[in-house]
């Protein structure tokens, strides 16, 4: 055990890299080996990901040394409880999305499970890298595992929508890069840590520069998040994935969330005056922005698939303004929102290729069609998710929104703030009980009949509905837990002192 | 040196963002070419611009060139290959699916 627990840091990558190598090996081995053989994979990363949240959960920080190089010569891997819960959090979305793949939606294309592991792979890495090159890498595994997922299965609209997601995506790793090399042309550094405490030490005359990258570098990952005007990919994409990839896909914006984080709190809002300032009143604003923009996309869809995936956009705005209003308490309020939303979006595309599958030739289309012989279960889970993801009491959605506008209160945005959030999720709550009376209660006489939904497709999203109930009435403890990683983030000293500790090279003049 | 460089990058960055915004897809794959060239050559020149000096210490120079830059343009002309090979293959599929070598599906 004493292994495991040394390296327990590096095995969230690990297990997924080699279940996927296996995977990779075992090309023409029976179709059920190689679903046993993923789905152990995902149990495994669970496993692991849940010792590492126990692990740092009073609050240590877990450095690994690559090759025990000493930072910031070496590569490191930190863990921290915001590296651990977003772990955690991929891992759980990742088991369930499996139960969902393995009853038959991965053979409609080849190596569903290989991209699949890849593909986790690279988020954990991006969540636990400690530096900013390792980030970009980690970024490229798991965007090309995410192209090949998004494209799985084929058709003209995958193909339509990847090439726009693809390209977009090479652009951004382009300014990724343009950042990073700006940033280690002046600092000479890329480990955070370093970063962190060269910036502050930056002469006046080389600022400009530092702010230019820093920009390019939000930039970057504001396109992963989806803040508008930077947003147009995702509504066309996550429609048109399949539904193991798209409800994978709900924790992809969260990356590009996630990166901003980390990056603001510990490199630029220490150091880089001017840029302290404006990135938590851009993300506010465009996040804003974002939230009306998604509101009227959710409002004109007219396919379920489309609706989701405009309301991932929504609470991708919503998440954005969560972080740009500042201060520990905005902090804890996005992070319980990204939890809730993350588990949200995912149910909402595993049910959404549930109705569309029994409907027929109706699909998901919002018109009226046949009778759902299950309309009752499926009706129900429908009313649980759209509850929670417009924001209505009693399930998660509320309280996220609720801490959100209360941390909003004190801003100086205020009235913006919760007008948009008020308003719109006025709208998107009209837009989604029309979606439901809609698909459950209007029939058409000559549409033909329904399917009976399989259970076994029903059994992963009534797990994430038990998972978002979870959320509300074990909300005391979760709230405590992002509280106290809010107050992580916001001392980026210990951070840095556990990562360069008293590492020769560190204390320079 | 240091203008002719910093000339080449801004001038591939034109020239890929231009044929970036074409609106067929193999003008569209030649920008993210010439866009990732650029970034190459930036990234190479971060580590300063030297002649003649090693990427190692050694005893008999006095100067030495940053050996990280060369190590991370190495990882990224990698990354960047594979994604070229990638989206020409994307390209090609997409035109096979949608009739066409429109970005977005439409014969216009």
């Amino acid at each position: 055990m004493s292994v495991l627990s040394d390296h327990i840091v590096i095995a969230p990558l690990l297990v997924p890299l080699l279940a996927g190598i296996l995977l990779v090996l075992m090309r023409g081995s029976a179709t059920l080996l190689r679903r046993n053989l993923s789905m152990l994979g995902v149990q495994a990363l669970f496993a692991v990901s849940l010792m590492l949240l126990l692990q740092v959960l009073d609050g240590q920080l877990l450095v690994y040394q690559l090759g025990a190089w000493p930072a910031p010569f070496g590569i490191v891997l930190v863990a921290d409880r915001l590296s651990a819960m977003m772990v955690l959090l991929t891992s759980v979305l990742a088991f369930l999305v499996m139960l969902h793949a393995i009853h038959g939606s991965d053979r409609k294309g080849r190596q569903f499970h290989v991209l699949f592991q890849f593909q986790l792979f690279g988020l954990n890495g991006a969540f636990l890298t400690g530096d900013l090159f390792n980030l970009f890498v980690f970024f490229e595994v798991l965007l090309i595992a995410s192209y090949g997922l998004l494209l799985h299965g084929g058709g003209a609209g995958r193909s339509r929508a990847g090439l726009h997601y693809v390209v977009i995506n090479l652009v951004g790793s382009a300014l990724f890069l343009f950042a990073v090399g700006t940033l280690y042309g002046v600092l000479g550094t890329l480990n955070m840590a370093d970063l962190s405490l060269r910036i502050v030490a930056l002469p006046e005359n080389d600022r400009e520069l530092v702010r230019a990258g820093g920009l390019l570098l939000m930039l970057v990952f504001a396109l992963k998040a989806a803040l508008a005007p930077l947003h147009l990919w995702l509504p066309s994409a996550y429609a048109s994935a399949g539904p193991a990839a798209a409800a994978l896909f709900a924790i992809m914006t969260k990356v590009g969330a996630y990166a901003i984080v980390r990056v603001y709190t510990l490199v630029l809002a220490p150091g880089a005056e001017g840029l302290a300032e404006l990135v938590p009143s851009l993300l506010l604003g465009l996040g804003l922005v974002t939230i009306v923009v998604g509101t009227v996309g959710v409002l004109a869809s007219r396919g379920l698939a489309l609706m989701v995936a405009y309301l991932v956009l929504v609470s991708s705005g919503t998440l954005l303004s969560a972080f740009g209003i500042g201060g520990v308490e905005a902090m804890t309020a996005g992070l319980y929102y990204l939890l809730h939303s993350t588990l949200v979006a995912a149910a909402l595309f595993l049910l959404t290729d549930n109705v569309a599958d029994t409907r027929g030739r109706f699909r998901d289309r919002l018109e009226p069609g046949p009778l759902l012989p299950a309309a009752n279960l499926l009706g129900g889970l429908f009313l649980v998710l759209a509850v929670a993801v417009v924001g209505l009491p009693p399930l998660s959605g509320f309280i996220g929104k609720v801490l959100i506008l209360q941390a909003g209160l004190t801003n100086a945005w205020m009235p913006w703030i919760l007008a948009v959030v008020l308003i719109t999720s006025l709208l998107t709550l009209t837009a989604v009980v029309r979606a439901g009376s809609t698909l459950f209660f209007k029939t058409e006489s000559k549409a033909g009949a329904a399917k009976l939904p399989d259970m076994a497709f029903l059994v992963p999203v009534i797990v994430f509905a038990v998972l978002i109930m979870g959320l509300v009435i074990y909300a005391g403890p979760i709230y405590d837990f992002v509280r106290a990683t809010a107050e992580q983030l916001a001392d980026p000293a210990s951070y840095i002192e556990a990562v360069l500790g008293d590492a020769p090279g560190s204390r320079r003049p | 040196m240091e203008a002719l460089i910093a000339i080449a990058v801004g001038l591939m960055t034109t020239c890929g963002v231009y044929l970036l915004l074409r609106a067929r897809t193999f003008p569209v794959v030649l920008g993210l070419t010439l866009l990732s060239y650029a970034v190459n050559l930036f990234l190479f020149a971060m580590g300063r611009l030297t002649i003649g000096s090693p990427a190692i210490i050694a005893p008999a120079h006095t100067a030495m060139a940053d050996p990280l830059p060369q190590a991370l343009v190495l990882t990224a002309i990698v990354i960047g290959f594979g994604m070229t090979a990638f989206v020409v293959v994307l390209a090609l599929r997409a035109r096979a699916d949608l009739g066409n070598d429109h970005v977005d599906g439409r014969d216009v």
